[in-house]
């Protein structure tokens, strides 16, 4: 295609928005998008709290610390797993969407208007991040209300942020699935599969109680790293580089998923 | 709401519409655009018309952006098409899809204008696109024919200079088409050039000022409806001859075609009273009765497949 470009006349010199198009008016109807598919919010917010109360609160776990040298107790270390794993599940739901879109042409659609593909990711991630922040609150609130967790204040709010950042990893592979699996019913292959890799990553059952060569292989796992992350600054413990490796080396391996998908998605249509 | 702004072509510097050279789209081995060369001045209203297949869908997504051609170049009002989208100075109304469950009607033209630096307030949009009373529906819930009302008034949120329709009223009984168009026909009043694919020929027809037929992907017609009716026009001359012989009937001045099955002879002419006049004075032909062609023939005869084309892609 040639690029000239002829003198316009003054009704064709309009412009293009900035930003790519990006604005808060498309923000607030795709978080109320999410939040009026009560399935997402039942598995990502309310689900994560109920696994909560019935693990978290034993009796035994209020009052035993969550290892030597710890800041508080296992209770604390329950509340932090299973905001977590909710984050985890509200950010790859939020992300996964851009599955359902493209079956139901939106995405295309989209493309007959000024929003910029990279606008749209922007979109996607912030209300990915969103449900993910919405689900770590609710969490935290139930945890707060039982009166079981015991950590230092600013812990709560230390830990509570290392989840949110941290979910932004899954946000990359929701993206990453919504685009590789053209299947409306996405989220049910993932639920199943986050569910997997919360096991390997440690989030219901400690790893120690793994046997060893499921142990070794779970280290390799995305939500190993992460977990181990959220968890340092309760536990007292130092960050260890491998748990940085891996949280960063599945959010490069998502998110280049995710633009290889995208690019491919954009080039076909 | 009265804003009339005579955007009919002026014949001064300003860029068409949409100006489309040498455009060709294959898909794989499948040839679905080739080489169309199209000008649209600004202000038109122009059918695309063909059977399925033709290479309207194909070449409409060029037109969009939405697809790039294999070969040649487009322009809309002197653009690549995706500044011309950014601009808002075109949208479309695509046949299906395009629209999420989830969301109102009124929902989605917000999450439309919102996109656009200048956007039509959205309960005009839903007005002129006759919505207004389902505005709190779920998408979802809505039918096909209100469905395809909320992609015109989503086409419309931006004011288009240009606006183009992929078959709008596929799927619509004749009372909602009827409706659909009345809309169409009152908006396009305003100035706005307006371009639609339709494979209904009384569409075309009652809607366009122009119909350009594809067939195969390329152009076979272009026109007004009188002239490209006039095209495929002529009459058939209908005849009893014994043992006649299709190479030398063929040779008559004016035969378009020769049809020869047992006794019985059919010519397709363009000048049936130079063919009857010869077949009575210089052949055995007895009872001959000519007919005339009607627009739906004029549409068969330009876009059958009576030549060895490959079949074009459809998408």
């Amino acid at each position: 295609m040639t690029a000239q470009s002829l003198p316009a006349p003054a009704e064709l010199t309009r412009e293009a928005p900035g930003l790519g198009g990006f604005n808060l008016t498309v923000l607030k109807l795709e978080v109320r998008r999410l939040l009026r598919n009560r399935r997402t919010v039942i598995f990502s917010v309310l689900a994560p709290s109920v696994l909560f109360l019935a693990f978290g609160l034993n009796k035994a776990y209020a009052s035993q610390s969550a290892g030597l040298g710890s800041h508080g107790n296992v209770s604390a270390f329950i509340m932090i797993s299973m905001a977590l794993y909710g984050a985890v599940l509200a950010t790859t739901s939020g992300g996964a969407m851009v599955s359902i879109e493209r079956a139901a042409g939106w995405s295309r659609q989209l493309r007959l208007t000024p929003l910029s593909p990279t606008a749209y990711i922007t979109i996607k991630i912030l209300t990915a991040m969103i449900l993910g922040a919405a689900s770590v609150i609710v969490v935290y609130a139930v945890g707060r209300l039982t009166g079981k967790p015991s950590m230092p204040g600013y812990l709560w709010i230390v830990t509570a942020l290392c989840v949110w950042v941290g979910s932004l990893v899954f946000a990359a592979f929701g993206l990453f699935m919504g685009y590789l699996l053209p299947t409306e019913n996405v989220m049910q292959i993932l639920g199943f599969g986050l569910m997997l890799l919360s096991f390997a990553g440690g989030l219901f059952i400690p790893l120690s109680q793994f046997p060893h060569i499921l142990q070794d292989l779970a280290q390799w796992t995305p939500l190993y790293g992460l977990n181990q992350l959220v968890h340092a600054p309760l536990l007292g413990v130092g960050v260890h580089m491998a748990w940085v490796l891996n949280a960063v080396a599945w959010l490069l391996i998502f998110a280049g998923g995710a633009v290889w998908r995208f690019r491919k998605d954009t080039a076909r249509v | 709401m009265a804003d009339e702004r005579g955007r009919r072509p002026t014949g001064s510097g300003q860029p068409a519409a949409i100006a489309l050279r040498g455009v060709r789209k294959h898909f794989g081995a499948v040839q679905a655009v080739r080489d169309i060369d199209l000008d649209v001045a600004p202000g038109e209203i122009v059918a695309f018309l063909g059977p399925n297949g033709a290479g309207k869908t194909s070449t409409i997504d060029i037109i969009l952006g939405l697809s790039q051609p294999s070969g040649g170049s487009v322009e809309v009002f002197g653009m690549q098409p995706r500044q011309a989208i950014a601009r808002g100075l075109v949208s479309a109304v695509m046949q299906t899809g395009g629209l999420l469950r989830d969301l109102t009607v009124r929902e989605t033209a917000e999450y439309t204008a919102s996109l656009f630096v200048q956007a039509t307030p959205v309960d005009e949009a839903l007005t002129r696109a006759g919505i207004t009373a389902i505005a709190d529906r779920r998408v979802g819930k809505c039918s096909g024919g209100e469905q395809q009302r909320l992609r015109f008034a989503m086409a419309l949120l931006s004011d288009p200079e240009l606006l183009i329709l992929d078959e709008p009223t596929t799927g619509m009984d004749v009372e909602g088409r009827r409706s659909f168009w009345g809309s169409i026909r009152h908006d396009a009043a305003r100035g706005r050039t307006v371009l639609f694919a339709t494979h209904y020929l009384e569409e075309a027809d009652a809607y366009a000022d122009r119909i350009i037929l594809l067939r195969h992907g390329q152009i076979v017609a272009d026109g007004t409806s009188g002239e490209v009716k006039a095209m495929a026009a002529g009459r058939t001359v209908r005849a009893t001859m014994a043992s006649p012989d299709q190479a030398r009937l063929s040779a008559i001045p004016g035969a378009d075609s020769v049809e020869v099955r047992g006794d019985t002879l059919l010519i397709h002419s363009s000048d049936s009273d130079a063919v009857a006049r010869y077949l009575l004075t210089n052949t055995p032909a007895r009872d001959l009765e000519i007919n005339t062609r009607g627009l739906e023939d004029a549409f068969i005869a330009l876009t059958s497949d009576d030549s060895d084309t490959p079949a074009g892609g459809s998408r």
